[in-house]
């Protein structure tokens, strides 16, 4: 039982050498190499590692993205996000069915093709979109998917022909009052440091009042203090550039067009808490932005804005590299993204420890998102007092909201905190709106009776998704699809969540049935908030969310979707449907 | 928090109102469940450390904040709420959601009785699941050397994975997949290098019947098993009230749907309370007394059985109308029990293996029985609460005769009896 001893006992010396926390990083290496992870792998993996070859299938497993069949020569994951389903997925998803001869979750008969389904890939303005071999394919169509299997089949490299993703950055606040989207020009930020302590710097950030921008909203000044206060050497500074909520793409927006912003970000926590070493954690989705981070990261080393004495500010050692993930929602969790960056399964820790006591390898880590990062380094480059002119008392700064769906204008708004729903539904264009989605499918609906509520923390605090569902989209659809989700990404660690998405599942499909009955609204209640009682971290906690504010803000529409009057013999059972089967066997 | 273990310093903690004092650093389940309040918990096991925190049953609030109990370490101070109305319901759930995700069969299991999660049901007294049960399809690995990995009873605790290891530190089982895909895979390399002990030792530490090791569980009787007679809970010994029998009779009906007449045979067990019976009942349609038809309308109907075909849809309906109180007796009937282990396989696949594919069927000779007068079979078996509303729900496979007679008699009578804690079973 004793781990350690044992690897050092080992005799035969591995075929590779290989760290823990670089076997991510390893098994995308072959599977790229070779379309899959072979057994020699795993079993290579294992050996290098000390560990049960076991132990690696379950860490490959455990992410969507890699695979020990081959997925085809090339590889197409079709996003099944709500907003993809309103946009034509369906006729996407047949096309591409027809234009490769793969069905989906498969691979056709000649191994060219895989086709594949995919949570919200951060292209949600774009829809419907595609991954092919990683390369972005936006506004799909019939039309367009046809001859993107032509080019394909004739050679062409997905690389070549994909599309290239505008930032649609549609509108910014007026004056002086930009953040985040405003001029920049590297090293403004990190200029600030000079003459200036590391207390000081956390001081200027807890005067701004910044908080994580992920959804939490914790205040940045707190948990940076929390984590220089930390005894020992070794810290780390960790990005969350996994943006897997559906709807959000302002951090896949930030990372194309202010990349060195969130270095900048970065380098000033370390330098505020004393770490040497940072990760940016990139979800896979976003495999294609990983060169321009790199060949950012390689500038501003150049620069001397990364690696030894940046600055020429002595002692201050910072430098940080990308770690690729492999396709898990749940690793937007910062626990779960550690545990994934030290190359285990991306599963949530228990709450024993905040990541600033007990980290990354144990060690003092902050884990901020993109945006959170971006905003400090603007904290630092305006001052915390411009941050403070704008927004509201009680939330200072600006948000950026990810706006999709059924308007005409879909892309990234930087926002006021204190804007109201309907500004956004105006500046966007929004199409007869109906059911709004802040915050993804984790966060909170709103209905049309609530439009003059504003975006702030003490009213409607938003991650930064924004979804508009017009009058025109079924809502049960909408909830069925964010019920599928998370039982997909659940991790499978704690019963309420693993069993409870699965069972709401079953409960959903009699809604679609038509068997509903009201009792079955009450029964989704109250296992809902059982679910958000009893789940280990958020993704479960929140996964309820929706269908339970729903309910709250849309009675009218269940009560025209249960059955009124039911008879006491009949609950959700139709006799009907259930001998069908059984009739195909009538001739 | 790990030093803070070491000292040994007195505290007092509050649990449901009630002061406790303990030593710094212990584990709170352990503390509650030694000072008499029952926090139960699955995935907990003394020695692995950190706790596990994967099976959620121990939920309390702690110092206001829901949480597991057993990742908590008491604190000086500390204010627990423990059984409060929502919690016990939540755990419950918890439970219960077992249930509905796995396929537990008891009556078949070889860890019944001896099982840590149909134990917690048995304290919590739970009669049916809230959730419809899943049934989803799941393999059972038979190829590891000793083992049988049984995936349809693993509750995903988690104990396996931390806590099985070869000597030379390699670990035997990992979680695979995610969602609820996730199982537990076993390692077949390092399964046959553990010592018969460890492999035993793995045996016992799973809470239900998943790991089984080949031929090292001996079936011991009723009544010898670990969980049979005696409750966890330090309960006061419940007098049994005098029920001064009722003059008026009541009518009762029963049926056997999809079962096996079995808790029909359990009821008769009653000995020579059947003389008492007979003079608080009287049986209208029933295979007792062989009333083939309702002849008036009746007070209690029994049901034994699920429904797996379109004729005991009917007869159930037919008994929800004619019946005041409607009672499932037996697992069948409360959510499909050992019929039911057909509904992981699309019911065509389980008629073509019957009829069409099996060693005696001959070719071109062979076809899958229909015809107007077999009733039609339904696509999969049918808990009776899916589809009628029932009242009462009797579990066991089959219910405990005195069981049976409590339930009835309280009906009769309407003055609950108590249940003792071991005539309530699941096999």
């Amino acid at each position: 039982m004793n781990r350690k001893k044992a690897r050092k006992s080992g005799v035969t010396k591995p075929v590779i050498s290989l760290k823990r926390t670089g076997l991510l990083d390893y098994l995308w290496k072959v599977q790229n190499e070779h379309g899959y992870i072979r057994p020699d792998d795993v079993a290579a993996c294992g050996e290098a590692l000390g560990i049960s070859t076991i132990e690696v299938e379950g860490v490959i497993s455990f992410y969507h993205f890699l695979t020990r069949q081959p997925r085809g020569r090339i590889t197409i994951y079709l996003n099944n996000s709500p907003v993809a389903e309103c946009k034509g997925f369906e006729r996407v998803r047949e096309a591409f069915e027809m234009a490769t001869g793969a069905p989906f979750n498969g691979v056709d008969p000649t191994g060219q093709f895989g086709l594949f389904e995919t949570a919200c890939i951060g292209l949600s303005d774009m829809e419907p979109a595609a991954l092919i071999d990683f390369y972005p394919f936006t506004n799909l169509n019939s039309l367009k998917v046809r001859d993107i299997a032509a080019q394909l089949k004739q050679g062409a490299s997905p690389a070549e022909i994909c599309d290239s993703v505008p930032d649609h950055i549609r509108s910014v606040p007026d004056g002086d009052k930009a953040i985040l989207l405003r001029e920049y020009s590297p090293g403004d930020a990190l200029a600030q440091l000079r003459n200036r302590a590391p207390e000081s710097v956390l001081e200027e950030l807890t005067k701004s009042g910044l908080r994580g921008m992920g959804g939490a909203f914790f205040p940045a000044g707190l948990k940076w203090k929390a984590c220089r206060e930390e005894p020992g050497t070794s810290k780390y500074v960790f990005c969350n550039a996994d943006e897997g909520e559906p709807g959000t793409f302002k951090d896949r927006v930030l990372m194309n067009s202010l990349p060195g912003l969130l270095l900048e970000g970065m380098a000033i926590a370390g330098y505020a808490v004393g770490a040497a070493r940072g990760v940016i954690y990139l979800r896979a989705e976003y495999r294609w932005i990983k060169d321009k981070l790199e060949h950012t990261i390689e500038h501003f080393r150049k620069m001397n804005l990364l690696g030894q004495g940046i600055g020429g500010i002595e002692g201050f050692d910072f430098d940080l590299r990308v770690q690729l993930g492999a396709g898990a929602y749940v690793c937007g969790e910062e626990t779960a993204l550690l545990n994934s960056t030290e190359g285990k399964r991306g599963e949530p820790r228990n709450k024993r420890f905040f990541p600033t006591q007990r980290g990354y390898l144990q060690k003092p880590t902050v884990v901020n998102n993109v945006e959170t990062f971006c905003a400090a380094a603007r904290v630092l480059q305006l001052g915390a007092d411009h941050y403070l002119s704008t927004g509201t008392a009680g939330s200072p700064g600006t948000k950026l909201l990810s706006v999709s769906g059924d308007c005409r204008l879909p892309g990234v708004y930087e926002i006021e905190w204190g804007t109201t729903v309907r500004e956004i539904l105006q500046q966007c264009e929004a199409d007869r709106p109906h059911f709004i989605q802040l915050s993804g499918p984790s966060g909170a609906c709103i209905s049309m009776q609530e439009v003059d509520r504003t975006i702030a923390l003490d009213d409607l605090p938003c991650g930064g998704s924004f979804m508009i569902f017009s009058r025109s989209r079924n809502i049960l659809d909408i909830l069925r699809n964010y019920n599928r989700f998370f039982k997909h990404e659940s991790c499978g660690l704690c019963t309420p969540c693993r069993a409870g998405n699965f069972i709401l599942e079953k409960k959903l499909e009699m809604f679609a049935s038509k068997l509903a009955r009201q009792s079955d609204v009450e029964d989704i209640r109250s296992w809902g908030n059982i679910m958000k009682l009893t789940c280990r971290c958020g993704l479960g906690k929140s996964a309820p969310n929706a269908l339970l504010m729903a309910q709250e803000k849309f009675p009218e529409y269940f009560e025209s979707i249960v059955r009124q009057n039911p008879e006491r013999l009949s609950k959700g059972f139709s006799l009907k449907d259930a001998v069908r089967e059984y009739d195909r066997f009538s001739s | 928090m790990n030093t803070a273990r070491k000292t040994t310093d007195r505290i007092t903690i509050t649990i449901d109102g009630k002061k406790i004092e303990t030593e710094r650093g212990r584990n709170l389940v352990e503390v509650a469940n030694e000072n008499g309040i029952f926090v139960p918990s699955l995935c907990y096991w003394k020695h692995i450390e950190p706790p596990l925190g994967t099976c959620r049953v121990c939920t309390c609030k702690i110092d206001g904040v829901a949480g597991p109990a057993c990742t908590e370490t008491v604190d000086d101070g500390m204010v627990v709420e423990a059984t409060t109305d929502e919690l016990v319901d939540a755990r419950h759930a918890i439970v219960e959601m077992m249930f509905s995700e796995g396929n537990h069969f008891c009556p078949g299991c070889e860890k019944s009785g001896n099982c840590d999660l149909q134990h917690m049901a048995y304290e919590m007294g739970l009669r049916q699941t809230r959730f419809p049960h899943v049934f989803k399809d799941r393999l059972i690995d038979f190829n590891p050397q000793r083992m049988i990995m049984e995936h349809n009873r693993c509750i995903k605790c988690l104990r396996c994975v931390k806590e099985v290891f070869t000597d030379d530190g390699k670990a035997v089982f990992s979680f695979r997949y995610r969602g609820n895909e996730t199982r537990v895979g076993v390692d077949y390399d390092q399964e046959a290098r553990l010592s018969d002990q460890q492999a035993i030792d793995a045996m016992n530490l799973c809470p239900t019947g998943a790991i089984i090791v080949r031929g090292a569980l001996h079936a011991k009787p009723f009544g010898d098993r670990r969980f049979d007679l005696v409750s966890m809970q330090k309960v006061a010994p419940v007098e049994e009230p005098k029920i001064t029998l009722p003059k008026a009779k009541k009518t009762v009906a029963t049926v056997s749907l999809a079962g096996c007449f079995g808790c029909h045979m359990s009821l008769l067990d009653i000995d020579l309370k059947l003389l008492d019976l007979v003079k608080i009942i009287e049986l209208n349609k029933s295979p007792l007394n062989d009333i083939k038809q309702f002849t008036r309308h009746c007070d209690i109907g029994l049901i034994e059985g699920g429904c797996c075909n379109a004729e005991n849809v009917e007869t159930l309906r037919e008994f929800r109308r004619q019946c005041d109180v409607l009672v499932a007796f037996g697992e069948c009937a409360i959510w499909g029990g050992v019929p039911s282990m057909r509904n992981t396989i699309p019911l065509g696949e389980c008629l073509e293996e019957a009829y069409l594919n099996c060693s005696t069927s001959m070719p071109d000779e062979s076809f899958v029985p229909y015809h107007e007068d077999l009733p039609k079979i339904l696509d999969k078996v049918y808990a009776c609460s899916e589809i009628v509303d029932i009242d009462y729900f009797i579990p066991g496979c089959p219910p405990d005769a005195n069981h049976i007679w409590k339930s009835v008699l309280s009906l009769v009578a309407g003055e609950q009896l108590p249940v003792l804690y071991s005539e309530f079973k699941y096999d």
